[in-house]
């Protein structure tokens, strides 16, 4: 059962990660323009 | 990262409004158009909210940047001060939601091994590690129902997030109890599980207003901003409306708004004030009348001397007398609150009866207590937090695919009880605008029917632009012209291979709208123009009255005028209304026990538009009345109206069976719960269940608008 203190604490920091990345993502405007985004793809950068 | 980088010092920031930008290639080429030119540090489109954020020298103004704008073919509008600060209402909820979400499944995770047969110092170490995860998460993502739980008890109401406050505290605090004497369960699974679901449903909800709110903000840019103001020495230079003040005098073009009330100091022209009063019929207006806010001039410029500006206007006391509409509406008790009325004392009842008859059985104080909690965590509105929210969520989605915006979930509620329906004529039931007459159009021959679209093209009068669309619409190219011209006051003139031709004001100045279609050598075509009702018309009325809604007119307009509508629908109809009668005929229809369904859209519909119990109005209607409405159908066809009561009632349908099954799943639960049966586990899966059940049937309604 050992294991499970390094199992354990993997998983709590691997989901607090996505977590994280989350709250960055709010924080810097990724889902201001959800719809702008999408569209931006489309435009082409050759100039 | 432009849109990130702050302004440096030297630099403005200017927001503006473009309503008509839809895809990826208008967004390249407004932000390099833009970029390219002199002036301008950077710009930034923002397609959701339909804005552009341009960053640019303080020495040019937004009017430029407008114009700049339109020179790359963009409308776009300074975006107005009391349409800014709008926040998103689900933004806040996001945070809440993620923090609740992460927390639960690692929880679960724990707790699924308890489940599986973890036992001993493993169990308490698991429980110690979902209390470590548990409490701080509940405490983060629990905020929104406690602050809404305390503002109703502190006021002596109750609300659904009361017993759903309730049972995640105590659940927790149980919880807690149980860990620290190394219990058996603990209920940290199902407090958080419960905050992930009813923010689920509440993200939902907030995400349908602020999608319908900002499709409608686009929709905002009818009334005049500001104007020309001209100077003590002659010179123009234009003023916004907010710094607009007594005594000054603007000149104002033909086809543009007024942005205040005024006497005509010189000039004359014919102005159209449907906006105002309703009437069609454009009047033409000399030196000395009074001239209001919100009327278009139609011929010729005039200039006008500011009488009253800002809040003092006409059209801002019809805007007050429809605030104080509004805050009749407000009393509607949404259908959740209502359910919760009745459901929150029960839970509590039940649960405090469960531990004194279990205390009367004989059980010890603590085993009596831990049953009763059981109850209120088994009974926490789960499926009934997500029965409303999912429902109303999906079938606004329909409608919106469908040309119809709903502004609010509870607007759908209202609707479904809808049994009366007063329409007004300018624009509701007519397109509101005059159109050429189509008979005529056919008499045209292909010639004729080229210079006139050629000539129209060239102008921006509002005759000249509906004729200029109906002929586009078929399939006619405009012929070559020379030497084009436009009068004002007279028309359009030109050469057609060496003829001269003209598009102008008929001589004989009938009461008809018409124009004159004049080319050298052949006889004047005169082409009469008239408003004329929405298409499916008839097809939208009798459906209405085929599900028992009684529909009337209720117009501003002259009676001749609403006579005429009246025949060809076979409605009844009120005419000669005045914003505030519109107003009063909602009342006492309310008072004597109708539900009201007011669809209008102009700013003389506002008042009443706010009082009915439900409202609707056309894409093209006002800024009041976008605002005022409920419902906003974008599309010309009059269907829209029975296609979103159909929505409404199957919406009612549903939200009636999400209750029905959410009820029955307690009924299943509670007894087993006060019985003393219900372990985290058994919890956990009925409560997934039934929030399943319930979104399942929710989905039902991804069809309903048509």
């Amino acid at each position: 059962m050992t294991i499970l203190l390094l199992l354990i604490p993997a998983a709590l920091a691997i989901g607090g990660l996505g977590l994280a990345a989350f709250f960055w993502a709010l924080r810097h405007g990724q889902f201001e323009d959800p719809q702008g985004n999408a569209a931006r793809i489309l435009i082409e950068d050759d100039e | 990262m432009t849109a990130l980088r702050k302004p440096t010092p030297a630099l403005d920031r200017t927001v503006l409004t473009v309503p008509s930008m839809h895809c990826a290639g208008c967004m390249s080429k407004i932000e390099r158009g833009l970029s390219a030119q002199p002036g301008i540090a950077s710009a930034r489109v923002n397609l959701s909210a339909r804005t552009v954020t341009i960053e640019h020298d303080p020495a040019t103004d937004a009017r430029e940047l407008v114009g700049r704008l339109a020179d790359l073919g963009y409308e776009a509008q300074a975006r107005r001060d009391e349409l800014a600060p709008r926040l998103s209402a689900a933004a806040p909820l996001l945070a809440p939601l993620a923090v609740a979400g992460f927390a639960a499944m690692n929880v679960m995770l724990l707790s699924v091994s308890v489940w599986s047969g973890a036992g001993g110092s493993t169990r308490d170490l698991f429980h110690w590690i979902s209390a470590g995860i548990g409490v701080p998460a509940i405490a983060y993502a629990g905020r929104p129902f406690f602050k809404s739980a305390w503002n109703a008890v502190r006021h002596g109401r109750t609300n659904m997030d009361v017993p759903i406050s309730l049972g995640v505290l105590i659940a927790t605090g149980l919880s807690l109890y149980e860990t620290a004497r190394r219990g058996q369960h603990a209920w940290f699974d199902g407090a958080l599980m419960l905050l992930t679901f009813l923010l689920i449903g509440r993200v939902l909800d907030a995400m349908m207003r602020d999608r319908a709110r900002s499709g409608v903000d686009a929709l905002l840019s009818q009334a005049a901003q500001g104007a020309m103001v001209v100077g003590p020495n002659g010179g123009v230079s234009w003023v916004e409306a907010s710094k607009l003040a007594t005594g000054m005098v603007m000149r104002i073009a033909a086809g543009e708004r007024l942005a205040a009330d005024g006497e005509i100091v010189s000039g004359r022209s014919r102005f159209d004030q449907s906006l105002l009063t309703g009437e069609s019929a454009p009047i033409t207006l000399h030196q000395g009348d009074r001239a209001l806010a919100g009327t278009l001039n139609l011929e010729a410029p005039v200039d006008v001397r500011v009488s009253h500006a800002g809040h003092d206007t006409t059209l801002a006391e019809i805007a007050r007398l429809m605030e104080a509409s509004t805050q009749n509406r407000s009393r509607y008790v949404r259908i959740a609150d209502r359910a919760a009325r009745l459901y929150a004392p029960a839970v509590h009842t039940l649960a405090a009866l469960t531990v004194v008859a279990w205390l009367i059985a004989g059980a010890g104080l603590y085993s009596a207590l831990v049953t009763g909690v059981a109850v209120l965590i088994i009974t926490c509105p789960c499926a009934l937090g997500l029965a409303v929210p999912v429902a109303q969520v999906v079938a606004s989605g329909a409608l919106m695919r469908a040309g119809i915006m709903v502004k609010d979930g509870s607007a759908l509620e209202r609707l479904a009880t809808v049994d009366r329906a007063l329409l007004d004529k300018t624009g509701t039931l007519t397109m509101g605008k005059p159109l050429p007459d189509p008979a005529t159009l056919r008499w045209l021959t292909p010639d004729e029917a080229a210079v006139a679209v050629a000539l129209a093209s060239h102008s921006c009068h509002p005759l000249s632009r509906a004729l200029a669309s109906a002929i586009a619409g078929s399939s006619i190219a405009a012929a070559p012209l020379t030497d084009v011209a436009e009068r004002a006051g007279e028309g359009v003139f030109g050469r057609w291979f060496g003829l001269e031709v003209s598009l102008s004001r008929p001589q004989s100045g009938g009461a008809t709208m018409a124009v004159a279609l004049a080319i050298e050598g052949r006889p004047v075509r005169l082409i009469p123009f008239s408003d004329r009702l929405r298409p499916d018309s008839a097809d939208a009325l009798s459906q209405l009255a085929e599900m028992g809604i009684e529909g009337s007119i209720l117009s501003g307009d002259r009676a001749a005028a609403v006579g005429e509508i009246s025949i060809a629908t076979g409605l009844t109809a009120q005419a000669d209304a005045r914003p505030a009668d519109k107003e009063a005929l909602v009342s006492r229809l309310r008072a004597s026990g109708r539900k009201v369904l007011m669809v209008g859209d102009g700013l003389n519909d506002g008042p009443a538009l706010a009082a009915a119990d439900a409202s609707m109005a056309p894409g093209s209607a006002s800024d009041v009345g976008l605002q005022a409405a409920d419902f906003v159908f974008v599309q010309d066809s009059l269907l829209a109206l029975p296609r979103a009561f159909r929505a409404a009632r199957r919406t009612m349908a549903v939200v009636r069976q999400n209750f029905a099954l959410a009820i029955g799943y307690n009924v299943l639960a509670v007894p087993l719960a006060m019985a003393g049966l219900v372990t985290p586990l058994v919890a956990a899966v009925a409560m997934s269940l039934s929030s399943l059940i319930v979104v399942a049937n929710s989905l039902r309604l991804a069809r309903a608008a048509r």
